[in-house]
């Protein structure tokens, strides 16, 4: 696999090569789609590894990619403090099996990011220590960012007198 | 008889006591932020905290796939109502760098300028309405004051008090007028009057001080754990700002410093953003002599796919007239790919993660909102404080509704 000139991207496939599928630096941001059963693995290395020292999960999302197989793509922007430089981290996540595991025990901020990314997205994260929705509330039907979600469907009214 | 317990606890221990779950929000007078807090107390004591936001979610990111590139910025204005502009520029520096555009030198030193100017607002709201929530009347109004007078140098450069919508994707509206620099130079007077009578009625108030120093604690290793930035970081000792870190338009030729704390507590992050509204006025004065001794140059990048062509040239050519017409009717097309772009925003990491799929309308409009982040570890800030700490704890993290829910 390509480093594109990264040293964070060789540093990575230096030690995980196995668990990354594909690389770019477009744009000039080091990315790579890794496997995600061995997700929590690499992300561990990447925040421990004395010359990578991610500490900071600085961003998590997911993009819905419809019609592709698998369907959704799990998105982590990583940020060092200490080394001032930036990883993207991305896994692919199946419809069927709309489940990867969570990071929460990795960095605290995975937490509400990843219980958004359930609100919104409608992806499981496996030992999630709270997973409610955060930004909706509990009666929403559906996952509104998924993209067969259409922008003007009418949710039921809750509340008491419903 | 040391180990004999004493009658009191005896007392005590038949009474039957229990823990109280007590709803407050989510439109509570002493908080600025829409957020609901199931809190566990033992007397005044705070056992536990569960944060809920999401009250002001109006799905941003739904809107944003649904219309054209330029159509999402009226919906980042919209994000902070306090420092709209920043949440603009970092939209339109993400969406520049999918098109790998560099904006003239002129557009980027407006746009600092109005980025601090926007900074400015936002602190002076979050230090003024700390203090209105800690029942000081008085040092919210010259807060107010000094932020309706940034508004109003908002209006001369673009029309707007709060909604800029200055910014554009490869430039801004239009360059300042003649009147601006003149009309800056004496606001920045005012407000450094009004941030002196601020620091005089407050910073060595004997009550601001035993309210704010010591309460809401947070290490430094806490803060990178939940990915808090801004103000609130660096009051925790970590001298991270993206504007020295990783510097965007023109700010690796200013001259500013970045303030940081040593404890992280209320009383340092109080400080850590007092400090930084002077660093910005520092910055406003540098940007406002650079644009006066420059000659008027264009504030906008030569570049048909995104920005219109010259009325002159849209009349005679007809080239530039289907460029024109196809910007108003589709809107700029992006090249398929991905991009990250964080800005220094007032409240910390303002990042966009944009996906094109090379048409018109964006694929995905992620925005890194530093308000949720912020906000994330305030259960661990309070549990074991009293309940009256709360208050400035929160008021101090600044959450915007707008930005955190979106």
């Amino acid at each position: 696999m390509e480093d594109h000139g990264s040293p964070l991207l060789r540093r990575l496939l230096d030690h995980h090569a196995g668990a990354v599928r594909a690389t770019h630096a477009r744009l000039g941001d080091a990315t790579a789609l890794v496997d995600k059963d061995r997700l929590v693995e690499v992300m561990r290395f990447l925040r421990d590894d004395p010359e990578l020292r991610f500490e900071m999960l600085t961003d998590l999302t997911c993009v819905d990619y419809l019609g592709e197989t698998p369907r959704f793509e799990m998105v982590y922007h990583l940020y060092s403090v200490a080394k001032n430089h930036r990883l993207r981290i991305k896994a692919r996540v199946p419809e069927e099996a709309c489940e990867i595991d969570t990071l929460c025990p990795v960095w605290a901020s995975a937490n509400w990011m990843e219980r958004e990314v359930w609100d919104l997205y409608g992806v499981r994260f496996t030992g999630h220590p709270d997973l409610r929705r955060l930004l909706l509330y509990e009666e929403f039907q559906g996952h509104p960012l998924r993209k067969d979600y259409p922008k003007e469907r009418r949710q039921p009214l809750v509340g008491p007198n419903n | 008889m040391a180990n004999e317990p004493r009658i009191e606890n005896d007392l005590e221990a038949d009474l039957h006591t229990e823990h109280q779950i007590l709803n407050m929000g989510p439109s509570h007078p002493a908080t600025h932020g829409t957020a609901k807090f199931v809190i566990e107390l033992d007397g005044e004591t705070i056992i536990d905290l569960d944060l809920q936001v999401g009250y002001l979610h109006r799905g941003f990111e739904k809107e944003c796939e649904s219309g054209s590139w330029y159509q999402c910025i009226p919906y980042t204005d919209r994000l902070n109502y306090n420092s709209a502009i920043l949440c603009n520029v970092g939209f339109c520096m993400a969406v520049e760098k999918l098109l790998s555009i560099e904006t003239p030198e002129r557009c980027q030193w407006l746009r600092v300028l109005a980025s601090e100017l926007s900074r400015l607002g936002d602190h002076l709201t979050r230090c003024g309405a700390a203090c209105l929530e800690l029942q000081a009347m008085t040092p919210f109004l010259y807060g107010i004051e000094a932020r309706e007078l940034c508004w109003d140098l908002q209006e001369i450069l673009c029309g707007a008090r709060v909604t800029s919508n200055y910014i554009r994707i490869g430039g801004v509206k239009h360059d300042m007028p003649p009147s601006f620099p003149r009309a800056a130079r004496e606001i920045i007077g005012k407000i450094r009057v009004l941030l002196a009578d601020f620091d005089a009625v407050v910073t060595q108030n004997r009550i601001f001080v035993d309210r704010l120093k010591g309460t809401g604690v947070i290490s430094r290793e806490d803060c990178i754990r939940y990915a808090v930035t801004g103000p609130v970081l660096r009051s925790a000792g970590v001298p991270l700002d993206l504007r020295k870190d990783e510097p965007y338009l023109t700010y690796a030729e200013l001259d500013f410093d970045v303030p940081v704390g040593e404890v992280g507590d209320n009383y340092d992050r109080y400080l850590v953003c007092v400090e930084e509204m002077h660093q910005s006025l520092r910055i406003i004065e540098q940007c406002l002599a650079k644009l006066e001794n420059q000659a008027p140059g264009p504030v906008n990048v030569d570049d048909r796919r995104v920005r219109w062509p010259a009325k002159g040239r849209v009349f005679n050519q007809m080239e530039e007239l289907i460029q024109q017409f196809k910007s108003v009717t589709e809107g700029p097309q992006v090249p398929a790919g991905e991009g990250y772009f964080a800005i220094e925003s007032a409240n910390g990491e303002l990042g966009f993660y944009l996906v094109s799929d090379g048409s018109a309308v964006p694929y995905k409009v992620r925005c890194r909102p530093p308000s949720l982040l912020n906000i994330a570890p305030l259960p661990l800030m309070v549990r074991g404080a009293m309940l009256a700490d709360l208050i400035p704890t929160f008021d101090f993290l600044n959450m915007i509704g707008g930005e955190c829910d979106r």
